[in-house]
């Protein structure tokens, strides 16, 4: 969907995400296990935020909530005034499709299939025609700098790579918000610099994004941190001096100047 | 997604394991194979029956001799004089559906020629009876009316006993001598091979049926009279026609049953025909149980595949597949799978089929029938161990498909 046309819901202008009093219990067999005591978010478009905390604080679940991935138990979720909380499975893939952007640890391609064609993947579960399709794709592939391995394969691909691939697979259908799950927990320092600058370039186009980490280093990028604690929200803060990547980047030294001082 | 694209990647999922899905292929291509050469075997087997009845003729009745009747006990059909040769020659004459006729009486014996004799049996004949028949002679010639009426002792020879008796000489003009009468060979007759009933029916010779009575037969009365109908439409009124002459031949009263017999080739064709049906589904149902077992084999084979690629399907869904996308995807997969096996299948039946018909020369018939049947086959197998598979993949939960090591 185009930013056009999602409507603001009233007396919140630009709010984008509304998530009031959430609460989310696993049945795991006789034990109830409460992942989320009640949380409630509002997201604003455009905004960068870091969602943070230990495992076991209820980010995960809190993200799989966010992304569609799973109902809440509780409380209400709206997203581009659409309450998710009441959709079918079917409605909720389609969200998935169009307003979210998945991009994870794991990168989570699809071996033996080419970057292109990963990032086409999404198109297929929308009604892009082919032609529009391919073109879309080599679009996303160029805003993350791949625009000239859209052919190679990801064990082709090294791993910063192969994230800027699934950032451009998470881009392709125009979504409103990127929900990236620890995108730099499988990548060195400096690739997962280069992978925040991705991130903070997609933002100031005016994409929203939304990290999960729990490394203050890479929260240390985004604009808002959300912390979460025991299934609540601990403290929710706007981060007055974000890092800029690309002026991390200039400054750290590379592998081989390492290896040179080393030596 | 689009039915195109389903295609393609449901290919492309294949080909990523070409071994496993040549393997899976090889259940359905065997069990399709195996039908069709099965069912062609069986069909050649009906054609064949079909064809070996239609040569005693199947517009050919048979006209029997009633029972005699000794205070009220009934003996064996054709034990009483109630078919005479002037009965046979009425029927010829009088039935305007009858085209020809050969009386018959039948005798047994040793035949010696030269040194070498040989038993078999001597069908006493009219001079039309390869007419009826449709068996002409090889070489040499077949006795005329005339010899049937002064009862001459001439003789055809059936192909084996000519093979039996005259292994290097030509029978030809020669004497055999049957049961120590000397017969004189005019002729031998071309090979017609097994009946349905699997006797040689080579094994004969044919002479006038008046010499046959004189010469031979304990018997001195006609056995039977061979009929032949116009045409196979007419055997029914042909049947009418003789039970009538014959009723008011013998002076039978409306409320006397019949004193004779008339039968004809449609109930023999008939009972064989169903014999060889029943080879052919019992052969057909032996194969589709490997068919079954080939769509098992596509059944594991996509379970395996929807736990190994659970990752991919989780992948999948959280970049907006719906459950149906899946379900789609992964029936597409097996169904892909199995037509590919269906078609290889059918090749290679067809094939089999024909080198069967070569080697071990058994007629084998290929029908439209049997090809859409194994196609349709495969496809019913595709979807339904498809189906299970796929519906399991579509219902997993995205979170934990996506967690799934």
């Amino acid at each position: 969907m185009s930013q056009e046309q999602s409507t603001p819901l009233p007396g919140a202008d630009g709010e984008l995400i509304r998530i009031d009093h959430l609460t989310k219990v696993y049945q795991l067999g006789e034990v109830e296990v409460h992942a989320l005591r009640g949380v409630s978010v509002h997201v604003a478009k455009g905004e960068f935020v870091a969602i943070m905390g230990a495992s076991g604080s209820g980010k995960s679940t809190f993200m799989n909530i966010l992304g569609c991935l799973d109902k809440p138990t509780k409380g209400t979720y709206d997203l581009e005034g659409i309450d998710v909380a009441k959709l079918t499975r079917d409605e909720l893939a389609a969200i998935r499709n169009k307003k979210i952007g998945f991009v994870f640890q794991g990168f989570n391609l699809l071996s033996r299939t080419s970057a292109i064609e990963n990032v086409e993947l999404p198109m297929f579960y929308s009604t892009v025609s082919n032609k529009l399709r391919k073109a879309k794709a080599i679009e996303a592939l160029n805003k993350v700098g791949l625009g000239d391995r859209i052919d190679h394969y990801p064990n082709q691909l090294s791993g910063g790579q192969q994230q800027r691939v699934a950032i451009a697979r998470a881009l392709v259908n125009d979504p409103s918000i990127i929900l990236a799950d620890e995108p730099t927990g499988n990548l060195d320092s400096r690739t997962s610099v280069e992978v925040m600058g991705i991130f903070q370039e997609l933002n100031r186009n005016g994409i929203t994004v939304i990290l999960v980490t729990h490394e203050p280093d890479i929260a240390q990028f985004a604009k808002r941190h959300v912390l979460f604690r025991d299934g609540k929200i601990k403290s929710d803060k706007v981060n007055p001096n974000p890092r800029l990547a690309d002026e991390v980047l200039r400054e750290m030294p590379t592998i081989d100047e390492e290896q040179e001082e080393a030596a | 997604m689009k039915t195109l694209n389903i295609l393609l990647s449901a290919f492309r999922a294949l080909q990523r394991n070409k071994m496993r899905s040549f393997l899976t292929m090889l259940g359905i291509i065997i069990g399709v194979a195996a039908v069709i050469a099965m069912l062609a075997i069986g069909q050649g087997a009906e054609y064949s029956v079909k064809q070996q009845i239609a040569s005693l003729g199947t517009n050919v009745l048979m006209v029997f001799p009633g029972a005699q009747q000794q205070a009220g006990v009934r003996v064996a059909a054709g034990s009483a004089v109630t078919l005479t040769e002037d009965d046979a020659q009425a029927i010829a004459t009088e039935c305007p559906a009858v085209q020809f006729i050969s009386p018959g009486s039948f005798a047994g014996g040793q035949v010696i020629a030269g040194n070498l004799n040989w038993n078999t049996h001597i069908q006493g004949v009219g001079a039309d009876y390869l007419e009826i028949r449709d068996w002409p002679v090889e070489y040499g010639d077949f006795f005329t009316e005339q010899d049937v009426k002064s009862a001459t002792k001439v003789c055809i020879l059936g192909k084996t006993v000519a093979n039996n008796l005259f292994p290097e000489s030509d029978p030809v003009d020669q004497t055999v001598r049957i049961r120590n009468v000397p017969f004189k060979v005019l002729g031998v007759l071309t090979s017609k091979g097994q009946n349905a009933m699997g006797q040689d029916q080579d094994d004969v010779i044919l002479a006038p049926y008046t010499t046959v009575i004189r010469r031979l037969a304990h018997w001195q009365n006609l056995a039977y009279v061979l009929v032949s109908a116009v045409s196979l439409q007419d055997i029914a009124n042909a049947q009418q026609q003789i039970t009538d002459l014959l009723r008011m031949r013998h002076k039978i009263q409306p409320y006397e049953p019949d004193d004779f017999t008339i039968r004809n080739q449609t109930d023999i064709a008939s009972a064989a025909t169903a014999t060889t049906q029943i080879l052919t589904i019992l052969l057909a149902s032996i194969a589709s149980v490997s068919l079954l077992v080939g769509g098992i084999g596509i059944m594991n084979i996509m379970l395996v595949s929807v736990t190994e690629r659970t990752r991919e399907i989780g992948i999948r869904m959280s970049i907006g597949a719906r459950a149906r996308d899946i379900l789609t995807q992964f029936l597409i997969e097996a169904l892909v799978l199995s037509l590919l096996g269906g078609t290889t299948g059918i090749i290679f039946g067809v094939v089999g089929s024909s080198a069967i018909s070569n080697f071990a020369k058994w007629p084998t018939i290929i029908t439209a029938f049997s090809i859409i049947l194994s196609f349709g086959f495969s496809i019913a197998i595709g979807i339904f161990f498809g189906f299970y598979p796929a519906r399991k993949a579509a219902m997993l939960n995205p979170i934990d498909a996506l967690r799934y090591e």
